[in-house]
């Protein structure tokens, strides 16, 4: 799960370390009197204008305006409210700006970068920070490696105030900076643990003019896992910036992605869900989703899997894959009627049922006297199902 | 022989008196599995699954009276990460955890100090091992297997099934399956299970099934091609999978570099592995190799 800047800057807060702070607003009628507040609370005529969204790469797509007055400010927000954001990381689509976060401006003398996330092939904590603040850490990574400090962190252990210190040394910081940024990567450990964050990141973390250092920018990322401990962290989940149907998706308890493609499928179980989308490829189609429905296949989990399929307009055919190993492939084969029968569908269905009882389920379908397709292998199915899905799209053409 | 469990494994189940330990308890004593005890804290002295199985307060508690050495976990996330701890301490020497969701947080912990226990943790979030024919030690459905010469290793529940019953249709039987799970920590590594398939006599082959995410498949890869004399046919899901997004696994994502599915085929192939480009190739493909192996 991910939030935003202004939301990410409240945790650091909460855990002592110094930011940009500001206030946000979601309507232009408030905009005036928060430019005003943030001008006469940080004694400055001057404020920052910064889009809300989730994705990175804001300031490049002109999401971020220095604003020397007001009147300036007022005017960035109005364009940058509501706008269409496309950066590197949004796709060509873009995303809507609904939150605007007006901030204190900053005189910075330098930038720095750090970050906090997981080692998985060492199984410990990773602290890195690089004097290339502001920068892409893996350009720096890939041009300049000698310009990135690293300390792996025990999670038996915790972070040592050595390993702090080290890493302030790697910015060759000193004097009154050298131990606020110690503390401050110490307060980063800390709540990076106590959030279940799998990801905190700096960019940048700054020296001021007058030798202060804060945090410009936040970005977290958080455990799914650990959602049932972290309510406040839930509660700043912002559906707005999630895919529609994704989000409906997760309330039937399904794992779904929408892909670009007109061949829909649902599968039980992530891996072979993966290699299903694979081998649709592979047979000349194009996947339009990633569906796992779990380990049972029942008449529900096949009707809400359905619904979010064909929620995606350009889905010509569907592929269903099941591996019943404890669920029994005629039970199965029930419910794919079953659902097919009260959703009315008119799609052709292509299904592949492997596993328990697997001949008497085949029966069951070619008996139906439904729109439903049989099929043996997974080679089968694909070539089956990309078959049904072209056919399907020339007949629309004609029409 | 086989890796990991057998015939004379003695296990506890973890989590016994909730419905799915109990369920899943069931088909395992039906596969000839030998299930001596069941732990739920509060539950001591009880029986379940119709009294053949005594439940106990505590593993040590457990591993005192049944002198089990394996345990299958079925505790619910929350309390799952020091389940594993617990097993690990009262010495039990191998651990499968089925519990699908523990934060990894917990996990970084629960690993560190099952590696300084010297136990052998397999997932969590997997489907388990089976040596066929002798101990099933998770959910996966027992009667897709065939005694035969063929390990298996994968990250995926159903995709493990699919790479069994395309063996089996082929000819072709395993010796045991192992499950090691998607998500971004876990107690066992694909090169540790292939060091334990290479020291296997009864293992001639093995197929190993990856997907996009993490640099796992690579490090088994270079070690098995310095190491393994057995030849390995390897299929990596995800070939279409988008950057970014997490297919799933909570280990499933392309960050970028080595972690897509084509840099994995080819630095597997580069390695001396035989890559499907298919998942329909994995049983077929596993066939020629061995007959080429018979024939040369």
């Amino acid at each position: 799960m991910k939030i935003h800047e202004y939301q990410g800057k409240a945790i650091l807060k909460k855990f002592g370390i110094p930011i940009q702070d500001g206030l946000v607003i979601e309507n232009l009628r408030d905009a005036e009197k928060a430019i005003e507040n943030v001008q006469k609370q940080f004694k400055s005529e001057a404020v920052v204008v910064k889009a809300q969204i989730h994705a990175g790469g804001r300031g490049k797509g002109g999401g971020v305006k220095f604003s020397p007055t007001k009147e300036i400010a007022l005017e960035n927000v109005k364009n940058i409210l509501g706008m269409n954001l496309i950066t590197h990381q949004t796709g060509p689509a873009g995303q809507k700006v609904g939150k605007v976060f007006v901030t204190e401006a900053i005189d910075i003398e330098k930038e720095f970068y750090a970050a906090l996330t997981l080692d998985r092939s060492r199984g410990d904590h990773i602290f890195m920070v690089s004097t290339e603040g502001g920068m892409d850490i893996e350009t720096v990574a890939a041009n300049t490696p000698e310009k990135i400090s690293k300390v792996w962190i025990n999670p038996l252990v915790g972070m040592k105030n050595y390993q702090a210190r080290n890493l302030a040394y790697g910015l060759h910081l000193s004097g009154d900076a050298f131990k606020t940024t110690v503390d401050v990567f110490l307060k980063m450990y800390k709540c990076y643990q106590e959030t279940d964050a799998s990801l905190i990141e700096i960019n940048p973390l700054v020296l001021t003019t007058s030798q202060t250092v804060l945090a410009l920018d936040a970005k977290f990322n958080f455990d799914d896992n650990a959602k049932y401990r972290q309510a406040e962290i839930v509660g700043m989940r912002d559906l707005d910036e999630e895919d529609h149907t994704e989000v409906e998706a997760g309330k039937f308890h399904l794992n779904y992605i929408k892909l670009d493609g007109d061949v829909g499928c649902m599968v039980n179980g992530a891996g072979l869900a993966m290699a299903t989308m694979d081998i649709i490829k592979l047979a000349g189609g194009e996947p339009a989703n990633f569906l796992d429905v779990g380990g049972t296949a029942n008449v529900d989990t096949v009707k809400n899997g359905f619904k979010i399929i064909l929620s995606d307009k350009h889905v010509r055919a569907v592929l269903i894959n099941i591996f019943g190993g404890i669920v029994r492939c005629d039970r199965v084969a029930n419910g794919v009627i079953q659902a097919v029968k009260e959703l009315d569908l008119m799609i052709p269905v292509i299904v592949r049922l492997e596993g328990t009882n697997a001949t008497e389920a085949k029966k069951l379908l070619s008996d139906s006297g439904l729109t439903i397709i049989p099929a043996d292998s997974m080679m089968d199915a694909a070539h089956k199902v990309v078959n049904a899905a072209h056919a399907n799209q020339e007949s629309t053409c004609q029409f | 022989m086989s890796i990991l469990v057998n015939k004379n494994s003695r296990v506890i189940v973890q989590g016994i008196t909730g419905s799915e330990g109990s369920f899943h308890a069931a088909q395992m004593i039906e596969y000839g599995t030998q299930i001596v005890g069941g732990v739920t804290p509060g539950k001591g002295g009880q029986t379940a699954l119709d009294e053949k199985v005594p439940v106990f307060n505590s593993v040590v508690n457990a591993r005192q009276k049944t002198c089990a050495n394996v345990s299958i976990i079925f505790v619910p996330p929350a309390f799952a990460a020091e389940a594993i701890i617990e097993a690990s301490d009262a010495g039990i020497e191998v651990i499968v955890c089925i519990t699908e969701g523990i934060p990894v947080h917990d996990m970084v912990v629960v690993k560190k100090i099952v590696d300084s226990n010297g136990t052998r943790l397999v997932g969590p979030n997997c489907p388990g091992i089976i040596t066929v024919d002798e101990c099933k030690l998770g959910i996966m459905p027992g009667f897709i297997t065939r005694p035969g010469s063929v390990g298996v290793i994968s990250k995926s529940g159903t995709l493990t099934y699919e790479a069994i019953d395309q063996l089996v249709k082929v000819g072709l039987g395993q010796t045991t399956a192992i499950g090691i799970g998607g998500d971004p920590i876990i107690g066992t590594d694909m090169r540790t299970v292939l060091e334990l398939f290479e020291k296997d006599e009864e293992t001639g082959a093995v197929v190993l099934i990856g997907e996009i995410g993490g640099q796992m498949e690579i490090d088994a890869a270079r070690w098995a091609k310095v190491n393994m004399t057995k030849p390995i046919v390897a299929f990596i899901a995800g070939q279409t999978a988008p950057p970014g997004r997490r297919m799933g696994h909570a280990g499933a994502i392309v960050s970028g570099g080595d972690d897509t599915a084509a840099a994995k085929m080819k630095i597997l192939s580069e390695c001396g592995i035989s890559v499907c480009e298919s998942v329909a190739e994995i049983g077929e493909k596993t066939k020629s190799l061995l007959e080429k192996g018979i024939d040369g």
